[in-house]
């Protein structure tokens, strides 16, 4: 199969045919090795190593001098030595071998079978530190994913090629939430091809089966590709785990023709054992201990979505991240929300309310949401509904604040119907069920119904022709 | 003169071999020929940042040095281009490689088979110097292309013809004393120099941007600097981007520096349709663009700052108002904490190397109105717009900080406000411009005398507002007197009907500066007039529901060509209403 030129097939190896077995390891830190008296390595070449006991690892060169490299180890350094663990430099960068044949399998976090099923055998072995896209060929995303979730269709507009976060905390249901909108994803109207890249970083194995079982109970699952590093795997495959499913998901996408929907969980335990590599490096810290590059690396993570002007495929990617002790100002969700366009944030407190998905909107955002709604992709009125519910529900917020403190009497005839109408909004408008799959237009009239309480004066993020379009009865009188 | 790479780690390369090389040379690492950069030397090596992945490069490759700094190339054809951070041209390299940037690609950052054609308007004989306009060419429908006499040359105009030329062909030549050297369309600038100039001038000019918030209480100059630091997610970028599309800059430099490729996307996508509202043309023939997302080479990032603002000041050399929008320098200074760490440098503070406050400041002193080296004395701007993203939003942080202190617009963003979709999210208490008593002579002169009051007026009561609200939390808004609520009530028709304005509408993305003037005057208006009727007994809610009130919620959507006629009749109506609720007695 012809690769169309998404990336340069490997280059053939440059410095010997045969690879020299090296039995020059000067010292074991951590997850690294350095190996002394070598012909020179490439930087980021994979190497080989073998154990005493015949095992093997693979590795990848960090830092290379004269005559000297640092390899990190992918997998544990128990059972190294000195002398008896060899180290062979293959000469090449890491890939993955691709087709077609990658739909309805299950990888490692190193791209070798799990599932018991052959390696894949093809010409074409792509890089999975890909290039970067250039910003010319971009497409603009603009094709509007119905995901049938009220709080996402129309207040937080997913888009194809997007990324969007979801911004969760230990405890909350964010693997139902997003096995929900994979399940639901659809564009209006379209039947185009599709595909499911999953990769899990150290997350439990509870947690992978319970997404591969959501994937076969729709049928989804011959059309997905897994990538699994449970949490009892070893650390540091995780840093490849992510590239190699975006290397997968950009051959299904850029030559396959295919709209593919990357989940990447759990993004926290990719960034730590970043932490862990550059930690065993003796580099200076950023924030808390991550590398100082660790936004540099997350942009080469989520740059990969995308659609190409002239390709059909597509990539959109859902991360989830759990944030420690829901702090959003930790580097990682912190980095993640510069880099990815918005976030959808879980909410304890909905959560604890009952409320299922605990989306708060107030802090979720979509930042290509513009380009996918309006008239002709949803509806003319979307833009000016969407606002308004943000200002009513933040307002509303802040009266149930006030009257807990000075009682709902004191509150403006005004202001209580805030009151009212937040509750209403949480209960019927972001509560919904985990099979209840809403289409825009319902969810817009869910909406509707809501803000309908208020009157005229109260609406002003919408204008005057679609309130008198749309409005679903007169106010609530006595305001 | 060839030496070879003796260490790689991502970036950073170690060369032995070079033994003339000079700090910041631009050198060409390995078979492939990475461009690079000299930011070191120690004795026998030397250190270069590499502005491409390094990956593959091993110890023993060749490097090879070109003896020259990191240039820009300037002259016709910048405009409506796109760049990465080294200034290669981003379409052409799409068009060479494909839809990634593979390593080691160039490509000419003007276009040189393209004939301009060019229109001497100096004479043979003249005296010329640095900045002195030979001719010109009509870059674009909206901008004539000034070529001037580079910085550095000076003599007697010996030849010069206007002609049809690409820019490697010589347009004539200068003699001085016993050498000529040829003149052509185009020069090279070393980025990290600032070009020079005569004299700065003090910045007593807006830049109108046609954002309520930003004209009418926090204003910038031309020539100015300005920061915008938030937390993501509170408008950086779409507050960026507006500027670019609606300032009444000539010439608009937009730097994406380690941002969202989709972002330049939209950019791309976006302004070829939108019109200039003075000449009608669109929009991308007075802009050039610089893209370094934030998946490419970091190197190349650390560069694109450097390589917007020489852009900016070229034209600013030939007399244009320009205006550099830089998104984001919190990218810019990471980029320089990454090649610092992997430099084993010691840091400063959170890690970025101890020289990022003078880096900062001397980016920012880039900016100016002035008097360009001309012999004719004209006059040009650069206004430096700069986004800052601060961990978490908190502005207590280094880069942010060393912003703050030289940059004289503080636009600070809310989250709060963005979370309750209040954009543009720019915080009326906590921002600042240091422009306004520089500016309100012309505000006076150009606009209205009453503009500077009004401007008092609608920040008192924002502030008034603030206090209130701090009562409001202990009793609620039931205990407040009449009077209070009644203040309460026209701050938020400021917050609600002036301040916030949607980017996404047509009308209201852009406000000319006379409307801004009449909405104010109409809300301050309003507000009086419900003070006064509130003191005859009236209440508040009354006078809420007055059916003029919808009309001035809906002033943003005036077009601008019935500005007179509608402000006038709303005024009137302003009047007649309130009088008649407390004609109709207190009650």
């Amino acid at each position: 199969m012809a690769a169309k030129g998404a990336r340069t097939p490997k280059a053939s190896p440059a410095v010997a045919d045969v690879p020299i077995d090296y039995r020059t390891i000067d010292r074991v830190t951590g997850p690294l090795l350095f190996v002394r008296e070598i012909d020179n390595a490439a930087y980021g070449e994979i190497v080989e190593i073998t154990l005493p006991s015949g095992e093997r690892r693979q590795g990848q060169v960090l830092d290379s001098r004269k005559g000297l490299a640092i390899v990190q180890v992918f997998g544990p350094t128990m059972g190294f030595n000195l002398e008896r663990t060899s180290v062979k430099f293959l000469g090449e960068v890491a890939t993955l071998a691709v087709s077609n044949e990658l739909l309805g399998r299950v990888f490692t976090g190193l791209g070798e079978p799990r599932d018991g099923g052959p390696k894949i055998v093809s010409s074409t072995r792509l890089e999975i530190v890909g290039n970067a896209m250039n910003p010319y060929s971009r497409e603009e995303p603009s094709e509007f994913i119905q995901t049938g979730i009220s709080t996402i269709d129309v207040n937080n507009t997913l888009v194809r090629g997007q990324k969007l976060p979801l911004f969760s905390g230990a405890g909350l249901p964010h693997n139902q939430v997003a096995a929900q909108i994979v399940r639901q994803a659809k564009l209006r109207n379209s039947s185009e091809g599709f595909a499911v890249v999953f990769a899990a970083m150290g997350i439990t194995s509870e947690e992978a089966n319970f997404f591969l079982k959501e994937f076969e109970a729709t049928g989804a699952l011959e059309r997905t590709v897994a990538f699994l590093n449970l949490s009892s795997d070893p650390s540091m495959e995780r840093v490849v785990t992510p590239r190699m499913a975006l290397t997968a998901a950009e051959y299904l996408a850029y030559e396959e023709d295919l709209h593919v929907l990357v989940v990447l969980t759990d993004m926290t335990s990719y960034c730590e054992a970043l932490r862990e590599v550059s930690a065993a490096r003796e580099e200076v810290p950023g924030r808390r201990g991550y590398p100082g590059y660790l936004y540099t690396d997350l942009a080469t993570i989520y740059e990969r979505a995308g659609k190409i002007h002239g390709r059909k495929g597509s990539i959109t990617q859902l991360p989830i991240l759990t944030m420690p002790a829901d702090d959003v100002t930790h580097p990682i969700p912190d980095l993640t929300g510069y880099i990815t366009e918005g976030q959808m944030y879980l909410s304890r407190d909905l959560q604890r309310k009952g409320i299922y998905p605990p989306i708060d909107i107030l802090p979720s955002l979509s930042r290509l949401m513009g380009q996918g709604i309006g008239k002709d992709r949803t509806r003319d009125d979307h833009r000016g509904v969407s606002d308004q519910l943000f200002s009513a529900y933040a307002t509303g917020k802040d009266q149930r604040a006030l009257s807990a403190i000075v009682g709902e009497e004191a509150l403006s005839a005004v202001d209580r119907l805030y009151l009212k109408v937040a509750d209403r909004f949480e209960r019927e408008f972001v509560a919904q069920r985990a099979d209840e799959d809403r289409t825009i237009d319902e969810s817009l009239r869910i909406a509707w119904e809501i803000l309908s309480d208020f009157p005229d004066a109260e609406l002003k993020r919408i204008r005057p022709e679609f309130l008198q379009q749309y409005r679903a009865h007169p106010p609530v009188p006595g305001v | 003169m060839a030496g070879i790479v003796a260490r790689v780690s991502g970036p950073v390369v170690i060369a032995e071999g070079l033994e003339e090389a000079r700090m910041y040379d631009v050198v060409r690492v390995g078979s492939l020929g990475l461009v690079g950069e000299i930011i070191r030397l120690v004795a026998g090596t030397a250190t270069v940042q590499v502005y491409e992945d390094t990956t593959g490069l091993r110890p023993g490759d060749p490097v090879e040095n070109t003896g020259a700094a990191l240039s820009v190339e300037l002259g016709p054809g910048l405009l409506t281009s796109i760049y990465d951070g080294v200034q290669r041209p981003l379409d052409v390299i799409q068009k060479g490689v494909g839809d990634f940037i593979t390593r080691g690609t160039v490509a000419p950052p003007l276009d040189e088979k393209r004939k301009w054609p060019f229109v001497a308007t100096a004479k043979v004989g003249d005296e010329v110097g640095p900045g002195t306009i030979l001719g010109t060419v009509q870059e674009t429908d909206l901008i004539l292309h000034k070529v001037l006499v580079p910085p550095g040359v000076a003599g007697t105009l010996k030849t010069l013809a206007s002609g049809t030329y690409t820019i490697r062909d010589p347009i004539g030549s200068v003699q001085s004393g016993t050498t000529s050297a040829p003149l052509f369309l185009a020069h090279k600038w070393v980025v990290r120099i600032p070009r020079p100039v005569g004299q700065k001038l003090p910045p007593d000019i807006p830049l109108v941007t046609g954002q309520r918030v930003i004209d009418s209480f926090y204003p910038i100059a031309k020539g100015g600097t300005a920061c915008i630091p938030g937390p993501f997610g509170s408008g950086k970028t779409v507050s960026q981007q507006q500027l670019a599309k609606w300032s009444d800059a000539d010439v608009v430099v937009y730097v994406g520096c380690g941002e969202r490729g989709n972002e330049m996307t939209e950019v791309l996508a976006t302004f070829p349709n939108l019109v200039d509202p003075k000449s009608k043309k669109p929009l991308m023939q007075r802009t050039v663009l610089i893209a370094n997302t934030s998946n490419m080479p970091v190197a190349a990032r650390e560069a694109s700052v450097y390589t917007g603002i020489t852009i900016a000041e070229y034209y600013r050399d030939m007399g244009y108002d320009v205006a550099l929008m830089a998104d984001s320098t919190s990218r810019w200074a990471e980029a320089m904490r990454e090649i610092s760490g992997r430099l084993e440098e010691m840091p400063g503070e959170e890690g970025y190397p101890a020289y990022l406050g003078r880096r900062v400041a001397e980016f920012y002193e880039r900016a100016g109105r002035v008097v360009t080296l001309s012999p004719d004395g004209r006059r040009g701007s650069v206004t430096v717009v700069g986004a800052v993203s601060p961990p978490g939003g908190d502005t207590s942080e280094p880069v942010s900080q060393n912003t703050l202190r030289v940059a004289r617009v503080f636009w600070a963003l809310d989250a709060s406000l963005a979370s309750r979709r209040h954009f543009p999210s720019i915080n009326w208490l906590q921002s600042y411009s240091l422009y306004v008593q520089d500016l309100a002579p012309w505000y006076r002169e150009r606009l209205s005398g009453e503009f500077v009051a009004l401007r008092q007026r609608a920040l008192g009561i924002l502030q008034k507002e603030a206090e209130l609200q701090e009562i409001v939390q202990l009793v609620g808004v039931d205990a407040l007197p009449e009077r209070e609520k009644a203040t309460l009530d026209v701050a938020r028709m400021l917050r609600e009907d002036y301040l916030q304005q949607s980017a996404y509408d047509p009308v209201d993305t852009f406000t000319s500066i006379q409307k801004q003037l009449r909405m104010l005057r109409a809300i301050v208006a309003f507000g009086d007039r419900e003070q006064e009727a509130v003191e005859k007994g009236a209440t508040v809610q009354q006078l809420q529901r007055l059916p003029v009130r919808t009309k001035l919620s809906r002033m943003k959507w005036i077009p601008e060509a019935e500005l007179a006629s509608q402000f006038d009749a709303l005024e009137l109506e302003v009047d007649s209403a309130v009088a008649s609720v407390t004609a109709g007695g207190a009650g």
